[in-house]
């Protein structure tokens, strides 16, 4: 992969291929893990009401997607990879993530199995170069072969509990019946805006939604499309600012907030996409990068919990501040913030903390160091949002 | 696109002033852009002694926190409450409605011109 350089040698950041569409909408742009994104174009709060009312519209071709095709691909995935990926059902996704052999995370990532023998892994844009050359080490000696997509990939995401009906309005007629009846964590190939298209029914919002893989060129048309499909059931162009706020809200992890190659899955609350039980046909365990690691890790007693919290005063934590046992004085540091904001659902600040197991129980009450004022907080049971269920 | 009043004055931490003894202090448009959808303001109370230069509260959205700068030393005679029960105000209109604080003035601290803000800033 190259970047793309000015003449004054300057790495310049990559632009998506929807670049000039968010121009059009007026967007905010921000330097985002080597790409210049949309931060927001309306607002932050509006675009993430809109997610949880009616619907938003994400350009996340930043994301990185690495297809991973051969007679061995699931064998190599499951070596390669904590989850135990030749389970997984052709035109099901499942969240996993590649970890170094301390069990530390390099990636959270959710692959997709397209069919027998091919698969589609989707990596964090800061980590894609990082992913790429640890899969190709670990494939050494695997009958399979990477391709490295990112670039020419782009991943538009329609969330909310409008998304349905409007992805079914540009699909293909023929194609409406595999949409409509994707489960959670399922993908398909169809048609949308006369492109061929992955629709894959995942998202990092909290809400009911989709993502749509489709060629970087085609993807402009897809995007006006869908714009204006989803206008009426007031659907808005929505950027990372609301992407973060509306992840938090649901518990999900970020990289490089809650998950680093300091981190195991078990610290994060993840344990279980570890699967220790992998195992070939005939019973033998299936070794896989990290497994010596995790299985000592998994039979301990851990240093430090994920927990989330709920601000009972107004300033909200942010990531890095200390958490701490109390607002008295003098109280102990016990862990630190990983994520925190305003939730804009709830209408008070939420964060999620790692702290020791001793304070990690649901109603705790603690406290954390907002700018040298302590603020309480009291822990509570993630995700801080479910979405209603269905009528 | 960033408005900068010619008649207001600036600070490098992107506070404006308008006035001169009985001053209105309040962030300028760049700061509510760059800030996002503003939804906490902690500011001063009536009767606070301010020293310009120093914080005197914090201005937070969904995305980041602020914190806000005095620009001039004196007493702080009014707080715009309804901006803090409803600091979308400040979002919408910085330079009005979205005012902070007035502060009766016994010191100007270092203030910019509309102009040399705007320079400051890059903003076209």
């Amino acid at each position: 992969m190259t970047d793309t350089t000015d003449v004054t040698g300057a790495t310049a950041p990559r632009r998506s291929p929807l670049h000039d569409e968010h121009v059009a909408l007026g967007a905010t742009l921000t330097p985002f893990a080597g790409w210049e994104m949309p931060l927001r174009y309306t607002g932050d709060l509006a675009e993430h009401l809109a997610v949880r009312t009616a619907a938003g519209l994400f350009d996340l071709s930043h994301m990185g997607e690495i297809e991973v095709d051969g007679p061995q691909a699931a064998a190599a995935l499951d070596y390669a990879l904590v989850g135990n990926l030749t389970a997984l059902a052709v035109g099901r996704a499942r969240y996993t993530m590649i970890c170094d052999e301390h069990g530390g995370v390099i990636d959270d990532l959710v692959v997709y199995r397209l069919a027998d023998e091919r698969y589609m892994i989707v990596a964090n844009a800061s980590n894609v170069g990082v992913v790429v050359p640890a899969l190709l080490e670990r494939f050494a000696g695997f009958d399979v072969t990477l391709t490295d997509a990112s670039l020419t990939t782009a991943l538009i995401a329609v969330q909310g509990p409008a998304a349905e009906a409007i992805v079914v309005s540009v699909t293909e007629p023929r194609d409406v019946g595999a949409v409509t009846a994707l489960r959670y964590y399922a993908s398909t190939n169809a048609t949308v805006s006369e492109i061929p298209a992955l629709v894959a029914r995942t998202g990092y919002t909290g809400e009911d939604g989709f993502e749509l893989f489709v060629p970087a060129e085609l993807a402009p048309a897809l995007w006006r499309d869908l714009l204006l499909a989803g206008a009426p059931s007031g659907m808005i162009a929505a950027g990372l600012s609301a992407r973060d706020s509306l992840r938090l809200e649901a518990g999900m992890p970020l990289y490089g907030n809650e998950l680093d190659r300091t981190t195991t899955p078990y610290d994060a609350g993840l344990g279980r996409v570890v699967r220790l039980d992998k195992a070939r046909p005939d019973g033998t365990p299936v070794d896989f990068v990290g497994r010596d690691a995790l299985a000592a890790r998994h039979g301990s007693e851990p240093a430090r919990v994920l927990v989330g919290l709920q601000g009972l005063g107004r300033r909200a934590a942010r990531h890095g501040y200390p958490v701490v046992g109390g607002t008295a004085d003098g109280a102990p540091e016990v862990g630190h913030v990983t994520s925190g904001a305003p939730s804009p659902t709830l209408g008070y600040p939420v964060a999620m903390a790692y702290v020791t197991p001793e304070v990690s129980g649901v109603g705790t009450e603690l406290a954390v160091d907002v700018r040298g004022r302590r603020e309480p907080v009291r822990v509570v049971a993630l995700p801080f949002y479910r979405r209603p269920d269905k009528a | 696109m960033a408005q900068f009043p010619e008649n207001l004055q600036y600070t490098v931490e992107h506070e404006w002033v308008g006035g001169e003894s009985l001053v209105t202090v309040g962030i300028t448009d760049t700061a509510q852009d760059a800030l996002g959808d503003i939804v906490y303001l902690e500011l001063p109370t009536v009767g606070d002694e301010v020293t310009a230069g120093a914080v005197i509260g914090e201005i937070e959205s969904t995305k980041s926190v602020s914190e806000l700068f005095s620009p001039v030393t004196g007493t702080v005679v009014e707080v715009n409450q309804t901006a803090v029960d409803d600091p979308a105000l400040v979002n919408s209109d910085p330079y009005g409605d979205g005012w902070l604080i007035k502060v009766d003035v016994t010191d100007l601290g270092p203030l910019l011109t509309a102009a040399e803000y705007q320079a400051q800033v890059g903003g076209a």
